[in-house]
């Protein structure tokens, strides 16, 4: 036995350690930053209902075959708070907080979908 | 390790009795082949162990076989590390079922990896780095490689980038501990002992 673990640890090996540790940190920050997210696009039936900012609190009714959702936007995060699909899967997910979180109803055929800035844009409408 | 086709001395007897020589395959193996066979297997013995410790998320793995591949490069070079490493993986999938499937060519390319990198850091002055620096560098090319091959292969979906993180954090702990376990046995004064049937597998390991 040579006693505590830490005397089998040489000078560099250290170093190694630390490299590792930020490069660990290094990945956390740039992967894990989905960005804040900054406004909710509602689609309904494959298109772009409407998007819109998550700064201010409202709640958005979205027609589709079945009825109406109702999204409700609070606190900068964006739920389904209502639907009327038959299993509420997209209801029970809760709410949405950072980009490139979805929900969808697809009975309904509605979504929400948060982006931020750095979502890449496939097209922009004015 | 050379095959050729001889009589085979064990069943000569009964050959002889038929009136014809019996011929068989035998394979001239040397003392180095016998040490290889017995770290593979002490690195399997390890990797079946391992197997039946649960996971949170596929491919996070303590990677204990990983101790004798660091072993065995500090003490017999980089040749017999790639032997030990490369036979471990391929009679690991036999004997867990999985030769051929994907989680064989991931833990491959994740030997594959580990041993190229190991192959360069093995030059880095001894003085300064030990066991642990080679554990944390092969684990992380380990799951460089792995995730290269699942990216190009299985999943090509930008999605994964959201599991790097955790990846990496697991290679860094599990390459330290894999290290430090490595630096203990190899920090302790070579005893040879020569039992010559079971014990002989763990006492390599002294």
């Amino acid at each position: 036995m040579n006693g505590l673990p830490m005397a089998q640890i040489k000078p560099g090996d250290w170093l190694t350690l630390l490299a590792g540790a930020l490069l660990t940190a290094f990945l956390v920050f740039t992967l894990w930053q989905g960005g804040a997210a900054d406004k909710a696009v509602i689609r309904s039936g494959g298109k772009i209902f409407r998007e819109a900012p998550l700064s201010r609190d409202q709640i958005i009714e979205v027609p589709g075959p079945l009825g109406i959702s109702r999204i409700a936007i609070h606190n900068r995060q964006a739920r389904i708070a209502a639907d009327p699909s038959p299993r509420q899967y997209c209801v029970r997910q809760g709410w949405l907080k950072q980009a490139g979180e979805i929900s969808i109803c697809l009975p309904n055929q509605v979504s929400v979908e948060l982006s931020g800035k750095r979502k890449n844009y496939d097209s922009l409408n004015y | 390790m050379t095959a050729s086709t001889t009589e085979n001395p064990w069943e000569g007897g009964r050959g002889k009795r038929e009136g014809k020589p019996t011929s068989s395959i035998l394979l001239a193996t040397t003392a180095e082949d016998h040490h290889v066979a017995r770290m593979a297997a002490l690195a399997l013995g390890l990797s079946v162990l391992e197997a039946a410790i649960p996971s949170p998320l596929p491919g996070v793995k303590p990677g204990l076989a990983n101790i004798v591949t660091l072993i065995v490069l500090a003490r017999y070079g980089w040749r017999t590390a790639a032997w030990v490493s490369v036979l471990r993986v391929v009679a690991g999938s036999l004997l867990l079922g999985n030769f051929l499937a994907p989680g064989f060519f991931l833990s491959l390319s994740g030997a594959v990896f580990s041993l190229a990198v190991l192959a360069v850091s093995q030059h880095l002055p001894q003085r300064w780095f030990g066991p642990v620096t080679h554990s944390i560098f092969a684990a992380f090319a380990h799951i460089a490689g792995q995730l290269l091959l699942v990216y190009f292969w299985l999943i090509p979906h930008v999605g994964l980038l959201y599991l790097v993180p955790i990846f990496a954090a697991a290679a860094l702990v599990f390459g330290t501990v894999n290290g430090l376990i490595a630096a203990h046995y190899l920090n302790e004064p070579q005893v040879t002992v020569a039992r010559p049937t079971f014990g002989s597998i763990s006492s390599d390991l002294k």
